[in-house]
């Protein structure tokens, strides 16, 4: 099969890519700051305890060998050292990282359940007030500031109307649900409490919203501008012709072949979405990745934010190979 | 006299003499009607001409902060403390007393500076990185692709984020985090064009009269990215406000006092839930300068993309 062979070469090209993002990420944390055992031992340390450190760092030892050093540790799952909480980073990011993948996967669900119909509505109005209205809706979308919109809703649904809280996944006072995936909003379905289900969900909408609004405008576009070349096609006037309804049309063939560059750009987006989670986290202070790494840039907590960097890259490495095997999975046409 | 000198070949009794505006014109005249033309056309598209009005009017705000501000950007004065807008204040004042639309119009000329220095860098380093490693091919390209697939493989805010802070937190050092990030956009697109101006036959022409690669590289490939490199960068200035804006809230650009719009909101944002006025009205404007890019250089790619020029 070959996209089997597709598949393994896509895989055998990571490797590099991979290696690169470590040779990068420790080129940032171990070049560019002047001293990171001094950064480690703190200001106030004297130099002969710097000089210590440096030496049981493995700083004194050449950089090439520092390099290797260094991957032999990732390998092990040792991301570093945190200095502001003082344990390994690897554990702080299991801990923080469940409450930003229940963002992101909110986010990404609203992106589709929204972004998908409002594209095919302004493809099928094309031209009319509706198809306006979404085209600004998503000239804001791509050029709104995040963390403002984050503050814009927050004033809003929380202070102005009181609907949404304003902070937090759950309101103080009700106990998380039973840990079995980290997600609230699964977790307390699955222990049976509605209650912190209905909590944990007006927790997330404002933060779920925040962090769609660029993907949702991207996505709206991308579908439109699928959908309007594709009903543009022969097979579509045929299918008129033949006298199917005009809504068949529209939901089976038009758009099943305008999903295809919307997985894409989904996928993609799964990405990008980390990254802006570390503003919308902030904001909202979701108890995430992204709020973890701001404090420790506040902090200036290096491994703390190297971590967060390589683990955030590889996830998105991951995330737009998996998408490339699905495009040439679901476009026969695509061989590379 | 001013525009005329004289000319080269004028040797004999009367020097000959040129104005240099004609000679310009005369020898440029193809690139100008084109120009012309692009023009006539952005004039015709609405989104081109509120984009562009948009711009004009954050440069001329920018510009002219010093004249119009009513009050000092940076002059602390208490007695004036977190004032609702209203009054000799319109947008209110800061915690400090300070005129927030005063430091909103000083903020312009920060944000659009941010925007045209990073595409500046980005895009002259990008442009050379990938019209050298387009036109040498091989082994050279290769590695400089990769080199470039690795900085696209970070989600570009936390790259700029990573970068920032191991510089320090600093304006500058935030303007060389987010140009680094952009390097990659910039080099993919004028390899792809480099590839195609390698073929044509004045770039033989050139060889056989021996002209070196890299003077190649600098008379002839890069002009000819030229367009695509400016079309692109017009595209992404709103993007690099976005990024460095979100950088100073995080802390990792501008420093206060200066007053720039992401560090304002930062700010504000200890004060939004009694002075609304404080991060709401820095954000506004952050807004509407993206948005004035974005659908500018959305134009200027339709109109300059034969494809769907109409």
């Amino acid at each position: 099969m070959r996209i089997v062979s597709y598949v393994l070469k896509r895989l055998a090209y990571l490797v590099p890519v991979l290696l690169g993002v470590t040779l990068l990420v420790f080129i940032i944390s171990h070049a560019i700051p002047g001293d990171p055992a001094r950064m480690m031992a703190g200001q106030k340390a004297s130099r002969e305890a710097v000089e210590n450190l440096r030496r049981s760092m493995g700083l004194d030892r050449p950089l090439y060998e520092q390099y290797l050093r260094y991957l032999a540790g990732l390998v092990q799952g040792d991301l570093g050292f945190s200095i502001r909480n003082q344990r390994p980073v690897l554990e702080d990011m299991r801990d923080f990282f469940p409450a930003t993948l229940e963002l992101t996967l909110a986010s990404m669900l609203l992106c589709v359940t929204v972004g998908v119909p409002l594209g095919i509505l302004s493809a099928v109005r094309r031209n009319r007030p509706i198809d306006h209205l979404s085209r600004i809706f998503s000239v804001f979308g791509v050029s709104m500031p995040v963390f403002w919109l984050g503050l814009m809703l927050l004033l809003l649904f929380y202070r102005h109307l009181g609907w949404l809280p304003g902070s937090g996944r759950l309101d103080i006072g009700i106990d998380p649900p039973a840990f079995v995936t980290g997600i609230y909003l699964l977790d307390s379905l699955l222990a049976g409490s509605l209650g912190t289900f209905r909590n944990a969900l007006a927790h997330i909408l404002l933060p779920a919203f925040c962090l769609s609004y660029v993907y949702l405008a991207i996505i709206t576009r991308i579908v439109r501008s699928s959908m309007i070349a594709v009903m543009g096609l022969d097979f579509i006037t045929t299918a008129r012709a033949n006298g199917i309804a005009e809504i068949v049309i529209i939901s089976k063939h038009c758009l099943k072949n305008a999903l295809i560059p919307t997985v894409t750009i989904t996928g993609l987006s799964i990405g990008e979405l980390l990254g802006g989670a570390i503003l919308t986290e902030t904001i909202f202070n979701w108890p995430g990745m992204g709020k973890y790494v701001v404090d420790s840039v506040n902090f200036l907590d290096f491994p703390a934010i190297m971590g967060f960097t390589l683990v955030v890259s590889f996830a998105y490495v991951l995330i737009n190979l998996a998408v490339d095997v699905v495009y040439a999975f679901l476009d026969p046409q695509i061989r590379y | 006299m001013a525009g005329e000198r004289i000319g080269a070949w004028g040797r004999g009794k009367r020097p000959l003499r040129i104005n240099v505006f004609d000679e310009f014109r005369r020898q440029y005249a193809w690139q100008i009607r084109e120009l012309g033309f692009m023009v006539r056309l952005l004039g015709r598209n609405p989104s081109a001409v509120a984009g562009f009005a948009i711009i004009a009017g954050m440069v001329a705000m920018a510009l002219a902060a010093p004249v119009l501000a009513p009050f000092n950007p940076i002059q602390i004065s208490l007695g004036d403390r977190l004032l609702p807008p209203g009054g000799a204040h319109w947008f209110g004042t800061d915690e400090l007393g300070r005129d927030i639309l005063t430091r909103v119009m000083y903020g312009a000329r920060i944000s659009l500076w941010i925007g045209v220095i990073v595409v500046v860098i980005a895009g002259g380093l990008g442009a050379v990185i990938g019209a050298v490693s387009g036109y040498l091919g091989r082994r050279f390209d290769d590695l400089i692709m990769r080199v470039m697939d690795v900085i696209l493989s970070f989600p570009p805010l936390v790259l700029a984020m990573a970068l920032a802070a191991a510089l320090g937190p600093s304006l500058n050092n935030a303007i060389l985090a987010v140009a680094f990030v952009m390097i990659p956009k910039f080099a993919r697109m004028v390899r792809g064009e480099a590839l195609a101006v390698k073929e044509k036959q004045f770039i033989a022409a050139a060889r056989a009269s021996g002209a070196g690669s890299l003077w190649i590289v600098w008379h002839h490939v890069l002009p000819n990215c030229l367009s695509s490199v400016i079309v692109l960068g017009t595209l992404i200035l709103g993007e690099t406000i976005l990024i460095a804006a979100s950088l100073s809230f995080i802390g990792l650009g501008a420093q206060p006092p200066t007053p720039e719009w992401g560090a304002m909101i930062s700010v504000g944002r200890k004060f939004l839930m009694d002075q609304w006025w404080y991060a709401t009205f820095p954000g506004v404007f952050i807004l509407v300068t993206v948005i004035g890019f974005n659908i500018f250089g959305d134009a200027l790619r339709d109109v300059l993309d034969p494809r769907i020029r109409r």
